[in-house]
């Protein structure tokens, strides 16, 4: 129920609309929770809405730490 | 990067298990609670429970609100959609819950009812301004992820005047089932740590948990619902565990943050309240942990437009689902789970949603005990 997908801001429209990519299928959803959007950022979708951001630095971030946790044990 | 594929890396997976098998002592024993039916998919869909040592054992949360809306809440949008000029929009994941009596919305739909799927609370709101003659009414049901969206298409409503269209509201919040699951002490289930909620916690935040982590000194992290994610928030609870600390950490730190998406909450705030009583499956009444209406928006109410009176009713008395919902039985300790209970004949509402526990373990699980009990 509480699925949601991370989507590609490919165009913002009038009325607080945007555009999306999901994984190169393009979606007309709402942005109506958030502000500051740029075209490029990741959101994550959730029936028809946009509900945060993605951090990139964040998620790369995590990703390290993921890789480094699996180092330290396995090395 | 799609935030996706990166984060179901089985090489990186075997790295953290094996950091979890490193730190998890061989002496004592792990129950965590992943709250989300998102969290229990994932752990059955990729076999995460494989990965972890046999003292760290995951119990299933009653975080799927398909599994736990009451079947008396079904009866009542049955009742709705037998209205001649109701048209009722729902969620793909109710039309197979089972009302009283073997009735489902889908059979209802098949009976003639005018039930329609759809994916968002827009489609909804494009239905009602297409037939301005029908009755249209949007079922609703979610945590605080699902809220925030039901919420602006009643604004949206209200901007575009469409008097035809109005919500059944069953929103229920996370905080108040933990909670209770931690109050229910009584029926055995100690739970260690818990696995706190993906997207919910985009709306909410970590901040609501705190209470948690204090109160009744349980360790809370916050994680994605990828499966690395699980895995490395397990980590961080098992050595929470270690250290004898409780506090709410975030491990989805590329989505959310301590004070969550305040336009979202404004949203929320503005249109809904709280009830001073829902009913839960599996957990019964509680106090303050669903939300409806507020009276300014009355005429977007489903239950007041219609003067729909509340329906208790029971389930299959020899459904579990409470049980498990509650942790203390595990699907396939139901008599039901696989014999006549199966996804295409859903006895309970676990079997219905594929975030159900006992969903996810026909699904994958079974498979897994099926495999080691050949190899024992």
């Amino acid at each position: 129920m509480c699925l949601a997908i991370p989507a590609e801001v490919i165009e913002l429209l009038p009325d607080q609309m945007a555009r999306v990519s999901v994984d190169g299928v393009g979606k007309l959803v709402s942005v109506a929770l958030l502000d500051e959007l740029a075209i490029g950022d990741y959101v994550v979708l959730h029936v028809g809405f946009a509900l945060t951001r993605i951090d990139p630095e964040e998620a790369r971030r995590t990703l390290a730490l993921l890789g480094q946790l699996g180092a330290e044990v396995l090395a | 990067m799609k935030y996706v594929d990166e984060y179901r890396d089985g090489k990186l997976a075997r790295g953290v298990a094996a950091a979890i098998a490193r730190d998890s002592d061989p002496a004592r024993n792990y129950a965590l609670m992943e709250f989300c039916g998102g969290h229990t998919h994932a752990i059955s869909r990729y076999g995460l429970e494989d990965l972890l040592p046999g003292n760290v054992r995951m119990v299933h949360g009653p975080g799927c609100p398909v599994c736990v809306l009451p079947v008396g809440r079904i009866d009542m949008a049955l009742q709705l959609a037998a209205k001649p000029n109701v048209t009722l929009c729902c969620y793909g994941d109710l039309m197979r819950v089972p009302g009283s009596r073997g009735n489902s919305l889908l059979r209802a739909k098949a009976a003639g009812a005018d039930i329609r799927m759809v994916y968002s609370t827009l489609d909804a709101l494009v239905i009602a301004e297409a037939e301005p003659s029908r009755d249209v009414v949007f079922f609703a049901i979610g945590f605080e992820t699902t809220t925030p969206p039901t919420a602006l298409s009643i604004r949206l409503a209200l901007k575009r005047d469409l008097g035809n269209f109005s919500v059944f509201c069953n929103h229920v919040l996370t905080p108040s089932a933990i909670e209770r699951i931690l109050a229910c002490d009584s029926d055995g289930v100690r739970i260690d740590g818990f696995v706190g909620p993906a997207h919910v916690s985009t709306v909410i935040g970590t901040a609501p948990f705190r209470r948690f982590a204090q109160d009744f000194a349980k360790p809370v992290v916050v994680a994605g619902f990828e499966p690395l994610d699980v895995m490395q928030a397990i980590l961080m609870l098992i050595r929470q565990v270690n250290d004898g600390r409780h506090e709410v950490e975030n491990q989805y730190i590329r989505a959310v943050t301590e004070h969550g998406n305040r336009i979202a909450q404004a949203e929320v705030a503005d249109i809904f309240e709280l009830r001073e009583n829902f009913e839960w499956r599996g957990l019964g009444q509680l106090p303050d942990s669903a939300l409806r209406l507020k009276d300014a928006y009355a005429g977007f109410d489903a239950e007041r437009r219609f003067a729909l009176d509340d329906i208790s009713a029971s389930d299959n008395p020899a459904c579990e689902c409470g049980a498990i919902l509650r942790g203390v039985k595990r699907p396939a300790e139901c008599r039901l789970f696989g014999t006549v209970c199966t996804p295409e004949t859903p006895m309970g509402s676990c079997m219905v949603s594929s975030e159900g526990a006992c969903a996810a373990h026909w699904s994958y699980g079974r498979f897994r005990d099926h495999a080691r009990r050949k190899t024992a």
